[in-house]
C-alpha cells in the first residue's frame, strides 16, 4: 500500500484540523527546514487576505454599540430572513441527507452501467457557476419550463417561492453528504456486513445496525456542511426566488440590498450575524470530526 | 431467524446488484442524478445553442462578453497560482510542525470556505471603499483597488484561498514527515527534499485542489459582484455579465455565457474525476 | 504573441481594455434603465468627437439603481460623468466634494438634457382596469416598482403618487398617509434598480402594474410588443428632470474634463435630442420635439419645486432616516 492509496480514506470535505488516525506525530519541532517561510508566507497572507478585511468589518460593527447593533439584527425583516435562510437550508440538508445517502451507497456498494457518469455528475454543482445553476433552475421550474409545465399545473410553484429557495440551496450543497460518506462507505469491510448477515440480521438491521452507526459521524459532517453551504449560497438562490421581503429574502441577500441603499451599518451588523454562524458551523464540524475519528479508532 | 440456505453461496463479485431492492436504489440513483443533475445542464447547453453554433459564437463574441470572458480567464491565472502555493506553504506548515497558535491559524484557513460570498465582498468594501478602513489611506496615494480588476483578484483570492490547503493538509498529514526526514538526513536541503520529495507525493491531489480553486474563481458571483461597480466592458466577469444581459432582455446572450461556462464545468468535471483516479492508484 | 498578451494583460490592470492607445475612455455612471438609451448615444458620439475634435474617445457605461451608484462613487467608482435620474443623488456627490455645489448651472435645464414622467406599464387589456392612482390603493392590485431607497425612479413613484394624493385628499396628511401606506403594501418586492423591476414584471410576470419612467414603459412595449402591455398615463404625474454632471474630481485628476463637457454638451444636440427622444425620452430642443410629440399623451405634470418646495426639503422631510417615506415605507 502507497501512502498515497490512504490518501482516500481522509474524507474530502471534511474539516482538517483534528489529526487523522494513522498521522505521524510531528514530535520533534522544526526538523523539517521551511518552518520560518512556510510560517511567513501563511501567516502574512491570512493576515493580509482573510484577518484585515474581517477586522475591518468587525470594527464597523462594533462602532455601532450594542443597542443599535440588536436593534438591527432582531429587526422584523431580519428575523423574518433568518428564517426563510435557516429553515430552507435546513429543508436541503434534510434532502441532501437523504439523496447523498442513496448516491453514496449505490456509488460504492454497486457496479452498474453509467456508474462513472453519475460519479463525476455529482461534482456538477461545485463546478457549476452559481449564477448559471440559478438561471437553470429557474428556466426549469418556471411556468414555461420542462419541469414547470407539469408542476404548475399541479398547483405546485417552485419559482419565486420558498420551494425555489430550497430547490437552489439543495443543488449547490450536493456534493457534500455524498463526497463524505463515500469513502467511510467504502472502507467498511464487506465481511462485517457478512458476518451479521450470517447472524441471522435482516437487511434492514444490517443496515440500523452494523452500516449506520459507522457511517453516522460522516454523514452527520456531511449534512452540517450541506446546511453551512446552503445558508452562505447566493447566486442561485437570486435568480430563483423572487427575492420578496418576509417571504422569499434571504439574508445574504437582505445584505446585498443594504449595501445598495447605502446603509453600511446595517449591512455590516447583518454579515457579523453570517459570519458568527459560520464559527459556529466550523466548531461542530470541528467537534464532529473528532467523534468521526473515536469512531474509525474503534472499527479497527 | 434462521440462515437462508441461498445466502450461503456467495456471489463470485459481491458488488453486482442481486436483489430486487438494489436495482430499486439503483434506478431511483439514476432518476435523482438525471432530474436534478443532469437535466439542468442539459438545459443550459441546449438553450445555449438552440439558435445554431453561428448565433452562439455570435454572441459570444460581442466585445462586452468577450471582454468578460478574458477578466475571468486572467482572474482564474491570477488567483490559482498564488493560492496553489498558499496551499503548499499552509499545509507543509500545518502538517510538519507543532507551534502553538495552530488551531487557530487552522481556523483561520477554513473561514473563507464557510462563510457566504456576500460577507467577503462586504469586508473588502469595509476596509478598500472609500469611506473604509483603509480607503482614505489608499487615496492619498492615488492608489485604487475597488470598482477595478484588483478588487475581482482580492476578493477571489479570499473566496477561494481554502481550497488547494484543503487538499493537501488530510493527504500530507496520512503522509508524514519521515520521507522528507529521511531525505535530510541524507544531506538534501529544502528546496531539493519539497522538489524532489515532497512534490512528487502530492502533486495529484495539489492539481485536484487547483481545479476545484479554478472553478470557483471563474464562477464567483455573490463576492464579485459587491465589488465590481460593473462596468460594462471592464469589471464585469462572465458570471455577472449573464445578469446583465438577463436584464437587458438578451436571454439569448445570457444563455450562451451561461453554456460556456457550463461547458467548463463539463471540462471540470472530466479533469477532476481523472485527477480524482490518479490521486486513488 | 507574448508581448501582446503582456500588453493586453498591463492594458486591463491598468483599467483600460486594450484599445489604441491614443483612445481616451471615460466612465459614465448611470441609472438602471438607461441602458439602451446611451449605448445608442456612444454609438453616435464617438464617431462626432471624432470629427469635430479629431481624438478618439470610448466610453464606458455602469448602469444601477442611481443612488446605489452615487454611493459607489462615494466609495471610489472613478466616474468621470454621472448622468442620474435625481437631483438627490448628485447633490449626495455635492456633499461629497465629487462635484461643485452649482452643478445644476452648469448645463441647460437644470442640468437635465430630458426629462419622463412616473408612468403605468399594465398587462394586455388591462385586466384590472388599472387607470389612475386611486387604483393603487385597491385590495386586488400587486405593484411592482423600484426600491425608493436605492432607486431615484422609486422615489419619484413615491413622490407622484404623493402628489396626487395631496390633491385628492386636499392635503389631509392622515389620509395622504393612509393612502401610501396601502400602496406601498400592496407592492411584493423591491428590486433596487428600475430595469431589475421592469424584469420582475415581465420577466417574473410579478404584479398587476409597473410604475416606472414612461420612457421605460414606451421602450418595454416596443421591445417586447403591444400585444402583451399597455401604456397607461395617469391623470397627473410629476416632472421627473434626469440631471448630469461632470464629476469634477476624477476629471480634474484623469484629465478628462474637456471630453466629459463635450459628451454632456452632446446630450443637448439636435442629435442627442433625436436619440433620446427615439428612446421615449421627452425633450426640449425644438425640432425633436416636433418629431416626437405624437408619441407622448397629454399629461399635466406637476413639479417637485410646486409640490413639495424643492429637493432640499423634500430630502430633510422625506428621505431622512425616520422622515414620511420611512412612515408609509412599512415593508421596507
Amino acid at each position: 500500500m502507497t501512502s498515497l492509496d490512504t490518501a482516500r480514506e481522509a474524507p474530502r470535505a471534511v474539516a482538517f484540523g483534528t489529526r487523522l488516525p494513522k498521522a505521524r506525530k510531528p514530535g520533534r519541532r522544526h526538523l523539517l527546514p521551511g518552518f520560518g517561510l512556510t510560517f511567513g508566507i501563511t501567516a502574512l497572507y491570512l493576515v493580509l487576505i482573510v484577518a484585515l478585511p474581517l477586522a475591518a468589518m468587525l470594527l464597523k460593527t462594533f462602532s455601532l454599540g450594542w443597542p443599535e447593533f440588536w436593534r438591527i439584527v432582531s429587526s422584523p425583516r431580519a428575523i423574518s430572513a433568518y428564517w426563510i435562510t435557516f429553515s430552507s437550508a435546513a429543508a436541503a440538508a434534510v434532502f441532501n441527507g437523504f439523496f447523498g445517502l442513496l448516491l453514496a451507497w449505490v456509488l460504492v456498494r454497486y457496479e452498474f452501467p453509467g456508474k462513472r457518469i453519475i460519479d463525476g455528475l455529482v461534482d456538477l454543482p461545485f463546478a457549476l457557476p452559481t449564477a448559471v445553476a440559478g438561471l437553470a433552475l429557474v428556466t426549469l421550474f418556471g411556468p414555461a419550463g420542462w419541469y414547470g409545465q407539469i408542476l404548475v399545473p399541479l398547483g405546485v410553484t417552485v419559482t419565486h417561492a420558498q420551494l425555489g429557495i430550497i430547490v437552489a440551496m439543495a443543488f449547490t450543497s450536493l456534493p457534500f453528504v455524498v463526497r463524505t460518506v463515500q469513502p467511510v462507505l467504502e472502507d467498511i469491510p464487506e465481511d462485517v456486513q457478512e458476518a451479521a448477515r450470517l447472524l441471522g440480521a435482516t437487511p434492514f438491521q444490517v443496515f440500523s445496525r452494523v452500516i449506520l452507526p459507522l457511517i453516522l459521524p460522516a454523514f452527520t459532517t456531511g449534512v452540517v456542511l450541506c446546511f453551512a453551504r446552503a445558508i452562505g449560497e447566493f447566486g442561485a438562490v437570486v435568480f430563483i426566488a423572487g427575492n420578496l421581503p418576509g417571504m422569499t429574502e434571504i439574508v445574504s441577500l437582505l445584505i446585498f440590498i443594504r449595501l445598495d441603499e447605502h446603509n453600511y451599518p446595517a449591512a455590516a451588523a447583518l454579515a457579523t450575524v453570517l459570519l458568527a454562524t459560520a464559527f459556529v458551523t466550523l466548531f461542530l464540524t470541528n467537534l464532529l470530526q473528532a467523534w468521526q475519528l473515536r469512531y474509525a479508532d474503534k472499527s479497527r | 431467524m434462521q440462515i437462508n440456505p441461498a445466502d450461503a453461496s456467495l456471489p463470485a463479485d459481491p458488488r453486482r446488484p442481486q436483489s430486487a431492492v438494489a436495482w430499486g436504489l439503483i434506478g431511483l440513483a439514476y432518476l435523482m442524478a438525471g432530474a436534478v443533475l443532469l437535466v439542468p445542464l442539459l438545459l443550459i447547453v441546449v438553450t445555449g445553442f438552440r439558435e445554431g453554433v453561428g448565433v452562439y459564437l455570435a454572441n459570444i463574441v460581442e466585445p462586452e462578453t468577450l471582454h468578460a470572458i478574458f477578466l475571468t480567464v486572467l482572474a482564474a491565472i491570477v488567483v490559482v497560482p498564488i493560492n496553489v502555493g498558499f496551499g503548499i506553504a499552509a499545509a507543509w506548515l500545518v502538517t510538519r510542525y507543532e507551534f502553538r497558535g495552530k488551531r487557530l491559524l487552522i481556523t483561520f484557513i477554513e473561514i473563507p470556505f464557510s462563510v457566504s460570498p456576500i460577507v467577503a465582498g462586504v469586508i473588502y468594501l469595509f476596509l478598500y471603499g472609500g469611506q473604509g478602513l483603509l480607503g482614505p489611506l489608499l487615496a492619498q496615494f492615488d492608489l485604487k483597488l475597488m470598482f477595478t480588476v484588483w478588487a475581482i483578484f482580492l476578493v477571489s483570492l479570499f473566496v477561494t484561498s481554502p481550497f488547494v490547503a484543503r487538499e493537501l493538509i488530510p493527504l500530507m498529514q496520512q503522509q508524514g514527515g519521515e520521507d522528507e526526514e529521511a531525505a535530510l538526513s541524507l544531506g538534501a536541503n529544502g528546496r531539493q527534499i519539497f522538489w524532489h520529495v515532497t512534490l512528487p507525493n502530492i502533486r495529484w491531489a495539489l492539481l485536484y485542489g487547483a481545479v476545484l480553486c479554478n472553478a470557483r474563481v471563474i464562477g464567483e458571483f455573490g463576492a464579485v459582484s459587491v465589488v465590481s461597480g460593473a462596468i460594462r466592458g471592464q469589471t464585469n466577469t462572465l458570471p455577472l455579465q449573464i445578469e446583465l444581459l438577463f436584464n437587458d432582455f438578451n436571454v439569448t446572450g445570457a444563455f450562451a455565457a451561461a453554456s460556456t461556462l457550463a461547458l467548463l464545468a463539463v471540462l471540470t468535471i472530466v479533469l477532476k474525476s481523472v485527477l480524482e483516479r490518479k490521486t486513488r492508484h | 504573441m507574448n508581448k501582446l498578451f503582456t500588453a493586453a494583460v498591463a492594458a486591463i490592470l491598468l483599467g483600460t481594455a486594450p484599445v489604441l492607445a491614443q483612445t481616451t475612455e471615460i466612465l459614465n455612471v448611470s441609472y438602471d434603465i438607461s441602458r439602451e438609451l446611451f449605448d445608442a448615444v456612444n454609438a453616435k458620439f464617438v464617431p462626432s468627437y471624432k470629427a469635430s475634435a479629431n481624438a478618439d474617445v470610448k466610453v464606458n457605461q455602469s448602469h444601477a439603481g442611481s443612488s446605489k451608484q452615487a454611493g459607489l462613487i462615494l466609495e471610489g467608482l472613478e466616474a468621470d460623468v454621472v448622468t442620474f435620474n435625481q437631483v438627490i443623488d448628485v447633490d449626495t456627490l455635492a456633499k461629497g466634494e465629487f462635484v461643485t455645489a452649482d452643478w445644476k448651472s452648469k448645463f441647460a435645464n437644470n442640468a437635465s438634457p430630458f426629462y419622463s414622467l412616473p408612468a403605468f406599464l399594465v398587462r394586455e387589456g388591462n385586466p384590472k382596469g388599472i387607470k389612475d392612482w386611486s387604483d393603487l390603493a385597491r385590495d386586488d392590485v400587486k405593484i411592482i416598482f423600484p426600491n425608493p431607497k436605492t432607486s431615484g425612479n422609486g422615489r419619484y413613484t413615491y413622490l407622484a403618487a404623493r402628489a396626487w394624493a395631496t390633491e385628492a385628499f386636499a392635503g389631509d396628511e392622515v389620509k395622504i398617509e393612509e393612502y401610501l401606506k396601502k400602496v406601498f403594501s400592496n407592492v411584493p418586492v423591491f428590486e433596487t434598480g428600475g430595469r431589475a423591476a421592469t424584469t420582475t414584471f415581465v420577466e417574473n410576470k410579478i404584479g398587476d402594474v409597473l410604475i416606472t419612467f414612461e420612457a421605460e414603459v414606451l421602450g418595454t412595449i416596443k421591445q417586447l410588443g403591444d400585444d402583451q402591455y399597455d401604456a397607461v398615463i395617469p391623470s397627473v404625474s410629476l416632472l421627473a428632470e434626469f440631471p448630469v454632471a461632470v464629476v469634477d474630481k476624477v476629471v480634474d485628476k484623469r484629465g478628462t474634463r474637456e471630453i466629459a463637457t463635450a459628451y454632456l454638451n452632446y446630450l443637448y444636440s439636435p442629435e442627442g435630442q433625436d436619440i433620446a427622444g427615439a428612446l421615449f425620452h421627452r425633450v426640449h430642443e425644438a425640432s425633436a420635439v416636433e418629431k416626437y410629440k405624437a408619441q407622448f399623451p397629454e399629461v399635466r405634470l406637476v413639479t417637485v419645486e410646486d409640490v413639495f418646495g424643492g429637493w432640499d426639503k423634500i430630502k430633510a422631510d422625506h428621505f431622512a432616516e425616520g422622515g414620511l417615506l420611512d412612515k408609509v415605507f412599512v415593508n421596507q
